[in-house]
């Protein structure tokens, strides 16, 4: 009882300190509206699918993959904030109150989530301009798969976080993690018709299944679009919530550890 | 306390510290930066664990009942803590909800501690808009939030104009007074350490004294009064002799060393009837104590240096 008290108050200070920076919120609206209108036309302009059906854009393959970035980029960074939080000594006020550790991660985490969820609302809106419906229903398993992603990424920047000094780290880890992570998940290309062994990397990105259920979901009823997911919804789900359980376990034992 | 040893690496950054503090007593430590004196603190909220030794505050032993120690006790980092874009409301709040305060007596405590550090007429603005001394008061009420029955303050004082020192001081004497609370706290101010009720001086990672600052001073052998008078060859003899004290000729003027000088002044003033032109008296300070037991001068100058250097690097983010 009182540690679910805890996490709330974590997740609401993240979510209150998200509401009262405005450069923040114009910037999480308005950069999956970049991703998808820049990147996404310029790239359909320069690329056209292998095997590409009839009917069916570059833009329609890439939302799904818009989606997991945006999730991607929103959530790591919300986790990395902890180094903020240390740096300006808020991290210490929360860390000496009686509350266990776990669930000063767990808000954390679900702060983070949040922010990326909202994110993912705004991109769900812009669906019908890239010439996709989805159903209420749609849209409802379409937020639990963000969520999961998100929990997921979120407490591997927590994880990050803890052995980060300051945000100097940040570069490095946008370059060597953040952006293989994206560009291996089968966002931008397919991944059937690549080298086996850039194959075999794509398989072991666990953003990959995130993409491929969003895919699984969202062409679920596009006879088109379902050619380009490559595994079934119950693997990609058993894949992302390992990876959830798996982040979140790391993300509370990096903050358990008692220097 | 009992033999508390703390340990960086090979490091010992406090070795082997005991001593007892009595329920609502105002307890200094006192000694230079580095001694070790953020380190007995943290170790003391459970925030670091102890190498060696153990402690109890308020009946809990640090060890074994954490959660217990932190519901009971408050803490003044030395260093800021607030969130800056919360308002000093919201801080206090969350700082309740941690603590699980009931949502009952919340509210009021909260309007309370608010009023004695009189911020209730801030209490809606984002913290980043405040000052210094503003930020402190806010963090000792927000200690204050969850009924502690100790509070740790760490280096309340760093950084802060004369007046909101003094502010502060009178804050800890309130609380001290109203609140039954018993109070723990650094400084490397010598000034301020006459403030506390008994004194801890560390250096080293090691207890030197601890007493009273009155008790303390009188180590250092008394006060010192200096006279000039219309003839001080003649006089000399004659208060060594008639008065029974230490006194010798130093230039213009006599130094006589006594316990207390207030009460000696009296007699000196009835012996020498008339001849005394000028008389000053120097008290001990706690400056003197310090040489006197470690060798060394607290350096204000180098000190103050690092803690300028300090609130600069939190800043400039
Ligand atoms: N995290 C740390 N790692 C290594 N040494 C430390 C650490 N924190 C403090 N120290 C060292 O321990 C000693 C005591 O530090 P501290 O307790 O902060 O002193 P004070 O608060 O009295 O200024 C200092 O010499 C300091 O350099
Ligand atoms: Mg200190």
């Amino acid at each position: 009882m009182r540690s679910m008290k805890a996490v709330y108050t974590i997740w609401l200070r993240d979510v209150l300190r998200f509401m009262r920076e405005r450069s923040r919120i114009v910037g999480t609206l308005a950069q999956p509206l970049l991703y998808l209108l820049i990147v996404g036309t310029g790239l359909s302009a320069a690329f056209r699918l292998p095997q590409a059906p009839e009917g069916f854009s570059y833009l329609q393959f890439m939302y799904p993959g818009i989606l997991g970035m945006s999730v991607l980029f929103t959530s790591v960074f919300s986790g990395l904030s902890i180094v903020w939080d240390r740096e300006f000594g808020f991290l210490k006020e929360v860390l000496v109150a009686p509350v266990p550790r776990w669930s000063v991660a767990v808000g954390k985490a679900l702060g983070g989530s949040t922010v990326a969820m909202i994110q993912g609302a705004v991109l769900l809106l812009l669906a019908p301009l890239v010439g996709i419906s989805l159903t209420f229903i749609t849209i409802l398993k379409v937020f639990l798969v963000l969520f999961i992603i998100a929990f997921s990424l979120t407490s591997l920047g927590i994880t990050i976080a803890s052995r980060m000094e300051s945000m100097e780290g940040f570069q490095m880890i946008m370059n060597f993690l953040v952006m293989p992570l994206f560009f291996l998940s089968g966002a931008l290309f397919p991944l059937k018709g690549v080298a086996p062994w850039m194959e075999t990397l794509m398989k072991i990105d666990p953003l990959t299944y995130g993409v491929d259920a969003l895919r699984n979901i969202i062409f679920a009823n596009n006879d088109q679009g379902r050619l380009f997911v490559n595994f079934s919804l119950s693997l990609d789900l058993t894949v992302i919530c390992l990876m959830a359980l798996v982040f979140i376990f790391l993300g509370a034992r990096a903050f358990n550890r008692q220097e | 306390m009992r033999d508390l040893v703390r340990k960086y690496k090979d490091f010992l950054a406090v070795k082997g510290v005991t001593f007892d503090v009595p329920e609502g007593e105002i307890f200094g430590f006192l000694g230079p930066n580095g001694a070790g004196k953020s380190t007995t603190i943290q170790i003391l909220a459970t925030l670091l664990k102890p190498t060696e030794g153990t402690a109890v505050v308020n009946g809990f032993d640090i060890r074994n009942e954490p959660d217990k120690v932190r519901q009971s006790i408050g803490l003044v980092f030395q260093d800021p803590s607030l969130d800056e874009r919360l308002t000093a409301r919201e801080n206090l709040y969350f700082h309740a909800m941690l603590y699980n305060v009931e949502t009952t007596i919340m509210k009021k405590r909260m309007a309370e501690v608010l009023e004695m550090v009189e911020l209730a007429d801030r209490q809606k603005d984002q913290v980043k808009t405040f000052s210094g001394g503003m930020r402190r008061r806010l963090e000792i009420a927000r200690g204050l939030v969850h009924y502690p029955k100790v509070l740790f303050l760490d280096e309340p004082t760093v950084g802060l104009d004369p007046q909101t020192r003094k502010r502060i001081w009178e804050y800890i004497h309130y609380l001290r007074d109203k609140e039954g609370l018993t109070i723990f706290l650094t400084t490397h101010y010598m000034d301020e350490a006459e403030n506390c009720q008994r004194i801890a001086v560390i250096d080293h990672g090691e207890i030197v004294a601890l007493d009273t600052p009155e008790n303390l001073k009188s180590v250092i052998g008394g006060d010192v009064i200096k006279i000039s008078t219309d003839n001080n060859e003649e006089v000399l003899p004659v208060i060594k002799n008639r008065l029974q004290v230490k006194a010798e000729k130093q230039g213009d003027y006599i130094a006589i060393q006594v316990e207390k000088g207030e009460i000696f002044i009296p007699r000196l003033a009835v012996e020498l009837k008339g001849r005394i032109n000028s008389m000053v008296i120097k008290k001990p300070s706690l400056d003197d104590v310090f040489l006197h037991l470690t060798g060394r001068e607290i350096r204000e100058e180098g000190v103050n240096a690092v803690d300028r250097m300090r609130v600069y690097s939190k800043r400039k983010h």
